[in-house]
């Protein structure tokens, strides 16, 4: 491999590879403990651990320290560059990746999933459209799951039309936007009319680069680079692009679906590791991914377009995709990705069970109900974002089960009448309630012969899956006395 | 997955003491030391994974880089693309995944018309454009010997056959195109029929005979039951180099492991270690298996979770297990089995739901499909499957991924100007 820029610079250090000693060298060295931390060798600690950041230093921002302070940001910069497009509190930030896999490190900065609308649609059609991307949400444990920004295609090919849409789905929504036209006279037309949106431009190719970077210095706009799946092309472009002073930049080796799947995920691959393991920094960029380019095909079946733009979506995302083109509306379509994107971009350092005890929602009663699940943390957090929206008031053991779900521990004996047993004593229940009715999960139903003997409780089997909770406590509780 | 973690580094059988700090201290320039080095060989080491406690924020850890001071423009443009060229480079891991028979030709010693290789990787799953699986990942569909509760979507394609395993084997094989055949003796489990292994050994013997693919069997989960049942499965197919799922850590406990092993062993089959999401258990359950059998009659399964319920954890352990394993741990060389019906736990797989989320009976095979494509990606070489749309789908991205490519790579089609529907 040849690196021209690598070659002038000092290897790159991983962030694994930085030492406290790394960072505490470039510090104040003052003590002065404005961070709160107790010297600068603890702040540096925490720097490098990602607990604390630059900005909590102040000092390390005065005139005197400029040097050292531009060298440590050059050695905790990420070796994936990160940028933002759109403005306000909806705009993306897309990149800004220390590692190849998850679990060396972490990821940051979420995919960003953008939906396109095209320049032929009737405003009213595209206002519509732009209002159920904007309306696609799902609550997942919790938390809301939305799709982040709008993909606006030049169909036309007409400067007046692309620009005359660009303004109408620029009225229509807050959300970031990205203009899509190989041509510049029709770029230029749309960014005109959103100069203060901060768009990102899609894309310069080796025939327009010169237009492309020069529209991108004038909006001030961040700009993917495209190429037909040609590596060293797309170096070319970004070294040049670099040289024009253009440093937001996103990569895109073209999206092939179905035959070319394995050329899209090699090149992607390719990339991601270029820039992760070889800190090859013409390729530490963000990728793009395009699974809408699904819908260029000769298929006729629009179920089995949507399937291929899931399967599609979903590998990208999983290899190293920083935002996604799709064009599929269907919830079946984006659920798996907006749940994928959100698991896969957790900590894989947090711990997979929660602590075990007894969890009080609502304002139970002496004859509220007694459920009790496992301490695995997303089975908690599924029985938990249940019972809160049903807004049940209820009394939650939370059994440890070595951070199982339910199933595995039952299998494994984890969740067993003596475990269940134990948990009651623990949580001393039955000081709370003047009942002996404990819910078990359904999933546990083989459990309650043995459970109701070693407890003494009467043991209910509630449903398999917790969203049947209201439901089931509306028909069965509080339960009815022996006949 | 314990919470609180850090590298172990333990010492084997008769090594010498290795300090901690050296190792330690040799971490962050191994891959330095390992630069333009074909080949590396590490002996009487053993290295037990365990995560770095740190906490991250998600914002990163640099502040923003103002980027005129990294690039600062040149005084001119340039006129002309300013030529670079890239070699992509091929990474030789000094570690490979050892191959495992499953199945057992007349010639071997079975009844089975062919039998099927698993493993044998020597770079992480697709990571190269260059190196193609030794050995394409195969799909088993299951059966299961009494009548279960399966989502609604999945029970329509087999309702038939439920209660007749042989049949739904057959179906498999014939219909969907299983290359093995997963027969889940669940009736065995004392807490539902208690059937008695004899009875286990007559199910499996007649998928036996139905079928002429290789087999995998499933127990109950009780380690007791479970080892009486094996034993005699194995007795009763000796040969057929069936694959035992699964042998546990519970097993051990319980006294039975040994049994399981030496009857795996002497009638030859296959076994799959079980744990939960944690490499140290995988190893040392693996450990515990040397002492019976030879590591070439192991695969492992360390656990498959639905996609929204903790795929994320399936997904990291299996490409931290890969990935030590091609650096040289050859306790977490073995294939590696996910049960991707696990998919089905996910309430988005089998709930109705609003009709923004579409029907189900797209949304149950598509979560059963992300998920097995998600953990191929990881490195799977064996999977365990249903629904025949994802059973399709996965097929044919095995093959596509299997294979080289045409010559001329296809241009990428205009998206931009595409008129869709």
């Amino acid at each position: 491999m040849t690196d021209g820029t690598a070659q002038k610079t000092q290897r790159k250090k991983s962030i694994r590879e930085i030492s406290p000693i790394d960072v505490y060298k470039l510090l104040p060295k003052t003590n002065c403990q404005e961070c709160n931390e107790s010297n600068c060798m603890a702040f540096a600690t925490k720097l490098v651990n990602g607990e604390l950041m630059m900005s909590d230093c102040p000092p390390l921002y005065k005139a005197e320290y400029q040097a050292a302070c531009h060298e440590l940001g050059l050695l905790l910069a990420p070796p994936v560059r990160a940028l933002t497009f759109g403005t306000g509190a909806l705009k993306c930030t897309i990149g800004g990746k220390y590692v190849l896999q998850r679990h060396e490190f972490t990821y940051h900065n979420p995919t960003m999933v953008a939906i396109d609308v095209d320049d032929l649609m009737s405003d009213e059609d595209a206002r519509a459209r732009v209002h159920r991307i904007e309306q696609f949400t799902y609550n997942y444990i919790g938390r809301t799951l939305t799709l982040n920004a709008v993909a606006i295609r030049s169909v036309s090919g007409d400067p007046v039309t692309f620009g005359k849409m660009v303004k109408v789905v620029a009225g229509t929504t807050g959300l970031p936007l990205i203009l899509c036209s190989l041509d510049p006279v029709v770029m230029e037309a749309g960014l005109t009319e959103i100069k203060d949106r901060h768009p990102l431009i899609y894309a310069a190719i080796e025939k327009n680069w010169k237009s492309m970077a020069n529209l991108a210095l004038a909006f001030n706009a961040p700009l993917v680079v495209h190429t037909d799946g040609d590596l060293a092309l797309l170096r070319s472009l970004v070294k040049t692009l670099n040289a024009c002073g253009l440093t937001d930049l996103v990569l895109d080796p073209g999206t092939l679906a179905e035959d070319g799947l394995p050329e899209t995920l090699h090149a992607l691959t390719t990339l991601r590791t270029a820039a992760c393991r070889d800190f090859d920094e013409l390729f530490g960029h963000p990728l793009l991914g395009v699974p809408l380019a699904v819908w260029t095909s000769e298929e006729i079946s629009m179920d089995v377009l949507k399937w291929r733009e899931t399967i599609t979506a979903s590998i990208l995302m999983s290899r190293y995709a920083d935002l996604l083109i799709m064009h599929s509306l269907d919830g079946w379509v984006l659920l798996p990705q907006l749940i994928w994107r959100f698991n896969l971009y957790t900590d894989p350092r947090k711990p997979v069970s929660v602590e075990a005890g007894i969890r009080t929602f609502g304002h139970p009663g002496k004859n509220s109900p007694v459920l009790i699940t496992t301490n695995y943390a997303l089975t908690f957090f599924t029985v938990e974002s249940d019972i809160k929206v049903a807004g049940l008031d209820c009394y939650l053991i939370v059994v440890d089960t070595g951070g199982l779900s339910v199933e595995s521990a039952v299998a494994g004996r984890y969740f067993s009448a003596e475990s269940i047993v134990s948990a009651i004593k623990e949580t001393a229940v039955e000081d709370l309630v003047s009942h002996k009715t404990l819910i078990i999960p359904g999933l546990a139903a083989r459990l309650s012969g043995e459970t109701e003997e070693a407890t003494g409780w009467k043991i209910l089997v509630g449903p398999k899956d917790s969203s049947g909770l209201p439901q089931y406590l509306k028909e069965r509780w509080p339960p009815r006395p022996p006949a | 997955m314990a919470e609180v973690s850090t590298i172990v580094y333990k010492k084997t059988k008769g090594t010498d003491h290795v300090d901690n700090i050296d190792v330690l201290s040799l971490a962050p320039r191994i891959l330095e030391l390992l630069q333009g080095v074909q080949q590396l060989e590490l002996e009487n080491f053993s290295m037990e994974i365990g995560d770095l406690d740190l906490f991250i924020p998600s914002r990163g850890l640099g502040h923003t880089l103002n980027s005129s001071s990294l690039h600062p423009p040149l005084p001119s443009k340039p006129t002309e693309i300013l030529h670079e060229s890239f070699q992509s480079r091929v990474t030789r891991y000094p570690g490979h995944i050892r191959e495992v028979m499953l199945g057992a030709t007349k010639a071997e010693g079975g009844s089975r018309a062919h039998t099927i290789i698993i493993g044998g990787s020597t770079t992480p799953a697709y990571a190269d454009a260059l190196i193609l699986p030794v050995h394409p990942p195969a799909i088993s569909l299951d059966v299961f010997d009494m009548k279960v509760s399966l989502p609604k979507v999945l029970r329509e394609n087999v309702a038939d056959v439920m209660e007749d395993p042989a049949e739904w084997a057959r179906m498999n094989v014939k219909k969907f195109g299983a290359d093995i055949i997963t027969i889940h003796l669940m009736s065995t489990d004392p807490l539902f029929k208690d059937a008695s292994p004899r009875q286990a050994a007559k199910t499996v013997e007649d998928i036996l005979q139905a079928v002429d693919v290789p087999l995998i069997v499933g127990g109950c989960g009780d380690p007791k039951k479970d080892a009486a049942v094996f034993t005699e499965v194995a007795a009763m197919a000796a040969g057929e180099r069936l694959l035992l799922n699964s042998v546990t850590l519970d097993m051990a406990e319980a006294k039975t492991l040994g049994t399981v092993a030496k009857a795996a062993r002497d009638h030859g089959h296959v076994l799959l270690a079980f744990t939960g999401l944690e490499l140290n258990n995988a190893k040392e359950l693996n450990r515990r298996l040397y002492e019976y059998i030879p590591p070439e009659q192991i695969v492992m399964d360390l656990t498959t979770v639905a996609l929204g319920y903790g795929l994320e954890y399936s997904f990291t352990i299996h490409e931290r297990a890969r990935y030590a394993a091609l650096m040289g741990d050859t306790e977490l060389a073995h294939p590696v089995i996910s049960a991707a019906t696990n998919a089905w736990a996910a309430r988005e797989a089998w709930m109705a739901m609003a009709p923004e989320y579409g029907p189900r009976e797209l949304r149950g095979p598509v979560w059963e499909t992300v998920n097995a494509l998600t953990l191929l990606l990881a490195g799977i070489d064996l999977f365990m499957m249903m629904h025949p749309a994802s059973v399709l789908t996965l097929r044919d991205v095995i093959h596509r991924l299997g294979s080289k490519g045409s010559t001329a790579p296809s241009p990428a089609r205009d998206w931009v100007g595409a008129r869709i529907s």
